[in-house]
């Protein structure tokens, strides 16, 4: 056994008592602080589910066409999305939806502006990078349990949860996409005399764009695939099925749940790449690799 | 021969530019000052010099070449005249305003309405149309949209591209792509261009034709052009006065005859050696002066070698005119052979071995 050098008895009390005096000095607090994202989340689920089904599914077949001007793509989102309306998982599958569209846009507005900041500087860039690493690898139980302490059980601490495991990726891909920029058009954008602010938004973006999408992809998948681990403190929706059936050992209703997610991952994951392609011929960006 | 004069005013000015790459630039400063050698500086403090003391006075209105092989620093020194580089030490002044005293805003207006530039990978941007890239400039300058879509318009129409306004940059060929660059720093209406190897990218043949099509709008623009090359033949087609630059220092600063008729040192000589003379070389040096009996066929004085060689083929002399149009000399493909084989190197030890015999 490894000698105890020091006695870590302390250091833990003082971790779990601080953590017990924020729930009680600043739970309400926070909690107010995380109301404007249970709105937006309980936003979205309530439109989806007041939406009736069939105008869903034609917006969507409608989307996938035009991200991909191909009858295939349209064809396998309708499969998917029939395939959730026969197997009566429609609403869980509209709650799931909305969950990851919150975690989605909430995670846009945070990661990029992060992105373009690690862009610009090593020194931040090498301080960001090992919190990202962190929040990807860090098992999801450990920051869940405190973020139930602090909101109880319910819909925040899933979204947060599913924020924090899905953000990531687009950090990394808004660096890495503003990063690969051709630096000979940057330096070209710099002779002519552009601002910082019409570099950026006039030429880096708009040629990272694809890469950014790629980003976005990434987070969507990433944030369906916690829907199990969200379900489980109250986020409901297909993940909760999921548990249902392992609760119960009903096989079946475990599968077609799984099943539900994986249609829902196949639709989303498909139209964001499809528009992604699209973007990339449209910008060039091939051309300025090389 | 050298065509400097006096009178006519400098448009961009180097003086001890020197810059020094790495961590610790004012010691390498010191050293390179106390006059330890670049390879030592480097040696001992890591820091690589890319420009020694670099000293330019280049006129307005005048194709200033500065030639070099890669790494010796020109394209480091073509980015101190817009700062893009900031020199470790020296002074840079163009068009009577030193550019290392401006702040941020004041750089930024300077190079939006003062200096233009072509770059080597071209650099368009291919997000935007032909069209808006040649715009790009004027847009950042906060022209209207119409007025610098119609003046880019303009632009396009003069570099041959016209009806290609729509097309997006990747679509073009490599010279296509470099008229794009080229009209986008036209566009910009300034005094000084900067052409860092603007051609060096492109196939021999189209980068001929460039470079016939940048002299043609020089006669017309009569722009201050720095143009960067490592081409020898390349500089003495466009320069009026080429400089050669070796390991971050000047060689030589001339004309480009002079250059090859005389060059400073082994290192330019090894240019030479492998250099079109007839090229180089204008009738008004090699002629013999003097009133003769008017020739059937004259060329001026600043006609090339190579101009005149074809005119022996059915004339035996021909007349060289001055300024005004009088015969001021003549030639014959003589004097022409001499002159060329003159400055050439000493002949391959093949020929020697053969006279000897």
């Amino acid at each position: 056994m490894f000698p105890e050098i020091i006695d870590t008895r302390p250091l833990r009390r003082a971790i779990d008592d601080s953590l017990t005096w924020v729930v009680a000095n600043w739970g309400g607090a926070l909690e107010a602080a995380a109301y404007p994202l249970l709105m937006l989340l309980r936003g979205i689920e309530d439109f989806l589910v007041a939406v009736p089904w069939w105008v869903i599914i034609l917006v969507l077949v409608g989307v996938a066409w035009l991200a991909s001007r191909r009858w295939q793509l349209p064809a396998l989102v309708l499969g998917a999305l029939l395939f959730l309306g026969v197997m009566d998982l429609w609403r869980d599958a509209m709650t799931t939806t909305a969950l990851m569209v919150a975690a989605t846009l909430t995670a846009v507005v945070v990661s990029i502006p992060v992105g373009v900041w690690m862009s610009r500087s090593t020194r931040v860039r090498n301080m960001v990078a090992p919190v990202l690493d962190l929040m990807q690898t860090l098992p999801s139980f450990v920051y869940l349990i405190p973020t139930v302490m602090i909101f109880g059980p319910g819909k925040i601490p899933a979204l947060l949860a599913t924020i924090v495991y899905a953000a990531p990726p687009l950090v990394r891909l808004t660096d890495l996409g503003l990063r690969n920029v051709d630096p000979a058009v940057m330096e070209a954008t710099r002779a002519f005399g552009a601002s910082p602010s019409q570099r950026l938004f006039g030429v880096q973006i708009p040629l990272a764009l694809p890469t950014i999408l790629a980003g976005v992809n990434q987070t969507t998948m990433m944030a369906l695939s916690m829907v199990v681990i969200a379900s489980m403190i109250g986020a409901g929706g297909l993940g909760y099925q999921v548990l249902q059936g392992i609760g119960r050992l009903e096989v079946s209703r475990g599968l077609f749940a799984g099943l539900g997610i994986v249609a829902l991952a196949i639709i989303f994951d498909r139209v964001t790449q499809a528009f992604g392609r699209q973007l990339q011929s449209r910008v060039g960006v091939q051309e300025a690799a090389r | 021969m050298s065509q400097v004069s006096p009178t006519s005013d400098i448009a961009i000015s180097l003086k001890g530019v020197t810059k020094i790459f790495g961590s610790d630039p004012e010691r390498a400063l010191d050293m390179l000052r106390r006059g330890v050698g670049k390879t030592e500086v480097q040696a001992e403090t890591g820091n690589v010099v890319g420009l020694d003391d670099v000293s330019l006075a280049i006129e307005r209105g005048q194709i200033f070449v500065v030639m070099g092989l890669s790494g010796s620093g020109k394209s480091t020194l073509i980015r101190h005249v817009n700062r893009l580089i900031e020199p470790t030490s020296g002074e840079i002044i163009v068009g009577g305003d030193n550019v290392l005293e401006m702040d941020d805003a004041a750089l930024r207006k300077f190079r939006q309405t003062r200096i233009a530039m072509v770059f080597q990978k071209f650099a368009l941007m291919p997000h935007r149309s032909v069209i808006e890239n040649v715009a790009y400039g004027l847009e950042i300058r906060g022209v209207r949209r119409e007025e610098r879509l119609e003046r880019a318009a303009k632009w396009i129409e003069i570099v041959g591209l016209k009806g290609y306004e729509k097309t997006r940059p990747r679509q073009l060929s490599g010279g296509q792509q470099q008229r794009v660059g080229l009209a986008r720093a036209l566009a910009m209406d300034t005094d000084i261009v900067l052409m860092d190897e603007a051609f060096s990218a492109l196939d021999p043949l189209i980068r001929a034709g460039m470079q016939e099509q940048l002299l043609e709008l020089q006669q017309s623009l009569n722009k201050t052009i720095l143009f960067i090359t490592h081409d020898f033949d390349e500089a003495l087609k466009i320069g009026n006065r080429i400089a050669v630059l070796k390991d971050g220092a000047v060689q030589q600063v001339a004309h480009p005859e002079e250059i090859v008729l005389r060059p400073a040192n082994a290192h330019i000589e090894e240019f030479v050696r492998d250099v079109n003379k007839a090229r180089a070389i204008h009738v008004g040096t090699i002629m013999e002066r003097g009133a003769f009996e008017a020739c059937e066929l004259a060329v001026p004085a600043g006609a090339r070698c190579e101009d005149v060689l074809p005119l022996f083929a059915d004339h035996r002399w021909v007349g060289v005119t001055g300024e005004s149009g009088e015969q001021i000399g003549r030639l014959s493909a003589t004097q022409v052979i001499k002159a060329l084989a003159r400055y050439s190197a000493a002949p391959p030890a093949a020929a020697v071995v053969t006279e000897a015999a």
